[in-house]
């Protein structure tokens, strides 16, 4: 028979080094007797003269030995070794056999572990230590099983920027804003007696709770009565037991509400009233909005009158623009103003605003480089075109290049082919043509003269249709895609 | 206000606000992508963490509560409607973020669930959350949960904004009908409520293709079971749209249960638990084990599912001619149909039975709903023949009833 002994608690070091050595040497397990009282120095064999080489687990059936380890009870290295002999010896795959006694039984372990962990999680409570200068928390826990190492990561990675100690009575973990380090067992006395927010944690806890729902027992089951010690809010828990029925028979004898005179009828109204009625409150909205990718200095509203006849949707504010807050202001709206001088309209008067209300970039070196917005931004801008359109009224709405396409008609179609008049599903007649920035990208300067002058003819008729169109929609809107 | 001293008049509120908030049946804080603190920050995501349980049994996992229960909207199911005579108040934007950083460090909470009475409009109610989840994200580098509740009466713009921000959005439709809305919650408009939620929709489905952040853990709702006329099968029909057409996480069911100051068009009578428990496990067997309304209805009557045992118990007990599944050799849809068998236990079944013919003992060890199951399922060595005619089968599968309600 041969006697290994452990290290109390998670000892998987001193397991692994033991269950190598002796599967080398093939004792089997009902030759073993196993204990972690850590009264001896390691374990009863002559020590090792040479290394022994790793078991060859499977990944998960390792995982497993790792969790089991933590568990409190004194018979887990016993029931861990013949574990590893069954799987070295022919039964390879016997941890997806859940059935099997052995497995059922570990599996019971590590789930215990697991809940202790996830117990500890969910039930430690920080509280401040009021000596301390700085901010700086302590928490007090007694965990079941042998789990601080497993479970302190996890407050790492949520308070990553505090400086806080967990103290137990089987080990403490500190953590100083940089590095985690596990120290001795410690005292209750260690960790500070209060906290000033744990009075109104409590009357949060006791407030939310539902007298006409009262399931103690439910409550018992997720919350056993033994962490009940360390839970400030814990202490309200007779009370509310005590009295929940009182309270409800109290609700229930109650007389209905007469509904005291509360009839705000000014308040209704104003409620009621339409939020936006101008283009002012309209914008004053986007100023407030975060752009949908991070990134734009401010949102850039359309500009002009309220009552223009022409409306013209770019895409886009580029680099110029959102420095500005101004839509066609950089080169692009240079060019589209004097493009508009030509062919007789006067940027004054018309409304020139964009499809998407954010600059979207990418740094090249210090350059913004303009990034094309995608479908989803389109929509996510859309309902805010919308409103534009329904408060301006205008004869026509200007789809200048192809995202103004895809916001007036919810798809993607090429320039060339629908170049021209268009009626816009949304009720609208408009007009579509290319987007001035087309014009500066031709790199050749007889086809940039040509497409300039289209461009012109293509203002020109636009005026033209203007002049005697109706104003707003002239059909009702196509049923929603 | 003093970032570490809670004043009593701030205790107060938070007592106020809380209670104004409990009757909405969600905490849940999980869905979201696994963040973690950066080194300024504060706060990660978890799955299903609850920090504390209440009396009732339900779990404390976000700080619940209403940035005011003043509200001009009258639905008499509520108790902050404008004709109820309860305590109001009303929290700063600043006095909640405050709150919440406090509670988070201490680790009572996983995040933040705010809700608010509609005051002033709706529009002005909705940026007031969004400034809420703004702050704590932008300013405080918050990266706990954040679950906002949408007033789908604001301006569709709001709930793009209220997207960038929260990790949950939600619209609860309360009741299941649109005869019922009009009756008990006359300032509500269902038409108002789908485009929202459809509008929610559409946005979760083009970030997630463009691998953008909006609303990154869905869309849920609540209905409350109990103050209208409304069966359970209509309660099921409604939800089984919820699921398919707006692609909602989650369904709460909320059985009405006694307010104060109640309003005399709702007389109040004890919560009906049983009812809203049936619901949930329905509401499971649609999302989780491929039944259908229409099979889970036929296991109860009148359009009301049986109090006395499980719908899935109820439908096994009406189709005895599915029944007995041979554990060894049955597939897994058949497998999830029999009663007691969880989706858990159908998959180390699944498992298991790779490497051995599983008996009666092997079973126990895969479940623990095996009473439910024996009379339904073949395993080596039991075979239930006599069992599936008995008539008393359903007698003595009723559990006896449990202390379930108060009254």
């Amino acid at each position: 028979m041969r006697r290994v002994v452990l290290n109390e608690g998670a000892d998987l070091e001193g397991f692994r080094t033991a269950a190598r050595r002796l599967v080398a040497e093939g004792v089997p397990p009902e030759e073993t007797v196993w204990s972690s009282d850590g009264a001896l120095p390691l374990f009863g064999l002559a020590p090792a003269a040479e290394p022994v080489s790793p078991l060859r687990l499977p990944r998960a059936a390792a995982e497993h030995i790792e969790t089991v380890v933590r568990h409190r009870d004194s018979e887990r290295f016993a029931l861990l070794y013949q574990f590893v002999w069954r799987v070295l010896h022919g039964e390879r795959r016997l941890l997806e056999v859940p059935s099997d006694p052995l497995v059922h039984r570990l599996e019971r372990m590590a789930r215990s572990v697991r809940r202790d962990i996830h117990k500890m999680h969910a039930f430690l409570r920080f509280r401040r230590d009021e000596e301390a200068t700085d901010e700086r928390f302590v928490a007090w826990f007694e965990p079941e099983h042998f789990i601080l190492e497993a479970a302190a990561p996890f407050f790492v990675e949520r308070f990553r920027a505090l400086r806080w100690a967990i103290l137990t009575p089987l080990g403490s973990a500190h953590w100083d804003g940089v590095a985690l380090t596990f120290g001795p067992a410690a005292d209750r006395s260690q960790a500070p007696g209060k906290d000033a927010w744990e009075d109104s944690w409590r009357g949060y806890y006791e407030s939310v709770f539902n007298p006409a729902r009262i399931n103690a027992r439910a409550m018992r089951a997720e919350m056993p009565k033994k962490y009940w010690r360390n839970l400030p809010e814990a202490t309200a828990i007779p009370h509310l037991v005590r009295t929940a029925r009182s309270r409800v028979t109290e609700m229930l004898e109650q007389e209905a509400t007469m509904p005291a005179k509360r009839k705000p009828e000014a308040a209704l109204d104003a409620m009621r009233a339409p939020a936006i009625t101008s283009l002012k409150q309209l914008n004053k909205l986007l100023m407030a909005s975060d752009p949908l990718v991070p990134g734009a200095t401010q949102a850039v509203p359309g500009e002009g009158p309220e009552d223009a006849e022409i409306v013209f949707v770019g895409e886009q504010p580029g680099d110029q623009e959102d420095r500005q807050g101004r839509p066609f202001v950089g080169p692009a709206g240079q060019l589209f103003d004097r493009a508009l001088a030509e062919a007789g309209l006067n940027r004054e008067e018309v409304y020139v605003t964009n499809a998407v209300k954010h600059f979207k970039f990418e740094m090249r070196g210090k350059r913004r480089i303009h990034q094309k917005p995608t479908a989803g931004e389109v929509k996510h801008y859309r309902w805010w075109l919308e409103k534009e359109l329904e408060l301006i009224k205008p004869k026509l709405v200007v789809a200048l290049g192809g995202t103004a396409v895809l916001a007036m008609t919810g798809k993607s179609i090429p320039i060339i082919r629908a170049r021209g008049f268009a009626r816009f599903p949304d009720g609208y007649d408009g007009y579509i043509t290319v987007h001035p920035s087309y014009l500066l990208r031709l790199p050749d300067e007889a086809a940039k003269a040509a497409a300039y002058r289209q461009f012109v003819s293509d203002l020109e008729a636009i005026r033209t249709i203007a002049a005697d169109h109706p104003r707003g929609r002239v059909r009702a809107p196509a049923a929603a895609e | 206000m003093n970032h570490e001293l809670m004043d009593e008049r701030l205790a107060r509120k938070l007592c106020i606000l809380a209670d104004a908030a409990k009757y909405d049946a969600s905490c849940a804080s999980s869905g979201a992508p696994k963040r973690a603190a950066d080194a300024q920050g504060l706060g990660s995501t978890a799955h299903g963490i609850c920090h504390a349980y209440t009396p009732d049994g339900r779990c404390v996992s976000l700080l619940k509560i209403l940035l005011t229960n003043y509200c001009l909207y009258d639905c008499a199911y509520c108790v902050n409607r404008r004709s109820s005579n309860v305590r109001r108040a009303r929290f700063s934007v600043e006095e909640v973020v405050e709150l919440t950083i406090a509670f988070y460090k201490r680790n009572y909470i996983e995040g933040l669930f705010l809700s608010s009475g509609i005051i002033r409009s709706p529009d002005h109610t909705m940026e007031q959350l969004i400034q809420v989840a703004r702050t704590l994200r932008r300013d405080r580098g918050f990266r706990g949960y954040i679950h906002l509740k949408t007033i789908p009466d604001a301006s569709p713009w709001l709930i793009e904004q209220a997207g960038l921000w929260a990790d949950r959005l939600s619209i609860n439709i309360e009741l299941s009908t649109e005869a019922s809305l009009r009756k008990l919650a006359p300032d509500k408009n269902s038409a108002a409520i789908d485009a929202a939620m459809s509008q929610i929709r559409d946005r979760i489905s083009e970030a997630k293709a463009e691998r953008r952040s909006f609303s990154p853990a869905g869309q849920s709702t609540q209905v409350i079971i109990g103050a209208d006329e409304a069966t359970d099968e209509a309660v099921l029909r409604r939800t089984g749209r919820l699921y398919d057409e707006f692609g909602l996480k989650r369904v709460y069911y909320s059985a009405f249960s006694p307010i104060p100051a109640a309003s005399a068009q709702l007389p109040l009578k004890a919560p009906p638990l049983t009812r809203e428990n049936r619901l949930y496990q329905a509401d499971w067997l649609l999302r989780f084990y491929g039944f259908s309304v229409d099979e889970i209805m036929a296991g109860g009557a009148d359009g009301m599912l049986d109090l006395e045992v499980d719908p899935k118990l109820a439908w096994a007990l009406k189709n005895r001619h599915r029944f007995p599944v041979d554990v060894n050799r049955a597939d897994r849809e058949m497998l999830l149909r029999v009663p007691g068998l969880g989706k858990r236990a159908v998959d180390k079944i699944i498992q298991a039975r790779r490497h051995r013919t599983l008996s009666l003992d092997d079973l126990a060890r895969l479940t623990t709903g095996l009473k439910r199951g024996r009379p339904f399922l073949v395993a080596a060595g039991h075979r239930p023949t006599r069992l599936l005619d008995r008539l008393d089968l359903r007698q003595s599968l009723v559990e006896p009833a449990r202390q379930l309600r108060l009254l």
